[in-house]
């Protein structure tokens, strides 16, 4: 049996989740949903409209806010109770921050970031998406999904709601030690790249804060919107405001043209919606080429000049 | 406050990668090789930290024998010593395997914070921290943008998804894991190269391992989309040839 552990916010399952689940239907075999939280009947109404065997509700006031603590204690003991041969999540921020001490404390082996079931194991990327790996994995054990490696809409649905059915369990609150504040977003970004129809982002290949003018006339003679890669906010090179990516903005415009970027997972989150992308590139395997509409591979400080002055002529 | 970074070495973002003939792991012996850019970040907010609130530097590295040259690095930034958990099996080991290598050091250190970056450039596990704060019996946070020593333990400001952020309280000692981007990077001066070579790098074996639980069957790379469309040719042609197509075939100029 796959037992996959829904997430939730503001009364909402996220679309990762419905990923996920497509997953475990996919990889076979009987599949039941759990979902924690509190005052969660809701939820799990939403959740019992996949084709699944039940849904296993935890609702418990320790469980109101998301700690690592309450959910390692909660999902600790229904792994016990339950013993499903593969725990599945959704590869999130919040799975990041408590799935490696739940696997560690139920004494599994736990793959993450998972872009595919593959016979008895998984397909994961390496060194930053440039590589692949098949993984094999021994016995029972928990797996995270990459955002989109599935899709949502190919869950399937059942022809009738599925029984969902709460689990008693005790979560001592005094051993949750995370006290967490309710999130908050940062002053209001000054710029909106999501209304932008053009966007020209930079990645490290631009080497040094000195090189930007180039993308800037670049942009300019497109008539797009400047905007980076995480890296060169980080450096400072660009303000934060300006960042593509799981942590940024995400983006759909007409076109996209990435200048040295070699396009890690949580850079082509934030813009692979866009219609056209193009990537320009000196690394001809950089995984930015995988969802590039059109493609160079060279040095962007050769073509980009060259592709400002046909732009201009 | 004593404080405990634990870095990896990993291969340089510059190296051409390339598989090995098993098709197991990179060829990586003629490769070179750089601290781990997330742990760069941790060792920066650690030193910030015995800055402003007084106390010890302690660097953590569970590796090959090459590794000793991110653990050099990070004495010559201002850490003041240092432990190297050395064996060659480390070097592609999983999560788990490293985090107790590491647990195994830190144990008898009685370190008051234990900071790491959130993930390693090489497998990109994002485990490591997280079961080493399971393994110490320490409370964790994970993408962790800004730390604030308080009275009762620390806040911290951790990164969520699409530019939220929450601030959680926790109990020391705790385990944070790092992301790029909280602070900006020292590099090392002459002068703290010269102070690192008087520094302790303490040599450790680790207790013997259990067999890896998950294992690498084949590594490659992937298989481009097939719609991509490459434009060959000298800067000039490609680009007279994208502009067209830009507007002629996508219409998106």
């Amino acid at each position: 049996m796959i037992l996959v552990v829904a997430e939730h916010r503001d009364g909402t399952v996220n679309r990762a989740t419905l990923e996920t689940i497509a997953a475990a239907q996919a990889a076979g075999g009987p599949v039941k949903i759990a979902v924690l939280g509190a005052g969660i009947d809701a939820i799990a109404t939403q959740l019992a409209a996949a084709a699944v065997e039940e849904v296993i509700v935890v609702d418990d006031p320790a469980l109101k806010d998301y700690t690592a603590d309450g959910l390692v204690l909660a999902l600790a003991q229904l792994i016990e109770a339950e013993k499903p041969e593969r725990v599945f999540l959704p590869h999130t921020y919040q799975t990041r921050d408590f799935a490696p001490a739940l696997a560690a404390r139920v004494n599994r082996p736990l793959v993450t970031d998972c872009v595919a079931v593959k016979g008895d194991g998984y397909v994961r990327p390496m060194f930053q998406g440039k590589l692949q790996a098949d993984v094999a994995v021994d016995g029972a054990h928990v797996a995270t999904f990459q955002i989109g490696s599935y899709r949502a809409d190919a869950m399937a649905s059942g022809s009738a709601a599925a029984p969902t059915r709460k689990a008693a369990l005790s979560i001592d609150a005094a051993k949750i030690r995370q006290k967490p504040e309710a999130p908050f977003k940062e002053a209001k970004q000054a710029v909106d790249l999501s209304q932008a129809e053009r966007i020209v982002a930079v990645g490290r290949g631009i080497k040094g804060q000195e090189h930007l003018q180039i993308a800037q006339d670049l942009a300019k003679a497109m008539g797009a919107e400047i905007a980076a890669s995480r890296p060169i906010c980080d450096a400072g090179w660009l303000p934060m405001d300006r960042q593509i990516g799981s942590s940024g903005q995400t983006v759909a415009p007409k076109l996209y043209v990435a200048l040295g970027i070699s396009g890690a997972i949580q850079h082509l989150v934030g813009m692979k919606g866009a219609r056209t992308i193009v990537a320009i590139n000196k690394d001809p395997e950089a995984p930015i080429f995988e969802i590039a509409d059109y493609g160079i591979a060279g040095d962007l400080f050769e073509v980009v000049p060259a592709l400002i002055a046909e732009l201009n002529k | 406050m004593k404080i405990a970074v634990c870095i990896k070495q990993v291969v340089t973002r510059e190296w051409q990668l390339r598989v090995n003939d098993q098709k197991t792991w990179i060829r990586d012996q003629d490769a070179s090789f750089e601290l781990n850019e997330p742990d760069a970040y941790a060792l920066e907010e650690a030193l910030r930290l015995k800055e402003k609130h007084g106390g010890e530097v302690l660097v953590c590295s569970a590796g090959p024998a090459r590794a000793t040259q991110v653990i050099r690095e990070a004495l010559a930034r201002g850490a003041d010593r240092a432990i190297h958990v050395e064996a060659d099996s480390l070097a592609t080991a999983d999560a788990n395997a490293v985090a107790a290598a590491l647990a195994g050091a830190l144990k008898e250190e009685a370190v008051d914070l234990v900071l790491t970056g959130l993930q390693s450039d090489d497998q990109g596990f994002g485990q490591v921290g997280v079961v080493l704060a399971e393994k110490l019996g320490m409370p964790h946070a994970t993408i962790i943008m800004e730390v604030q020593k308080t009275d009762a333990g620390l806040k911290v400001k951790r990164e969520l998804e699409g530019g939220w952020f929450q601030w959680v309280a926790l109990p020391l000692p705790a385990l944070l894991t790092i992301q790029s981007g909280i602070n900006q990077l020292r590099y090392a001066t002459l002068k703290g190269i010269m102070a690192a070579k008087k520094k302790e790098i303490k040599k450790v074996t680790p207790a013997a391992a259990a067999a890896p639980a998950q294992r690498i069957t084949s590594i490659y790379f992937p298989e481009k989309g097939k719609k991509t469309q490459m434009l060959p040719g000298a800067p000039a042609d490609a680009a007279r040839e994208l502009v067209k197509r830009l507007r002629e075939e996508a219409r998106a100029l």
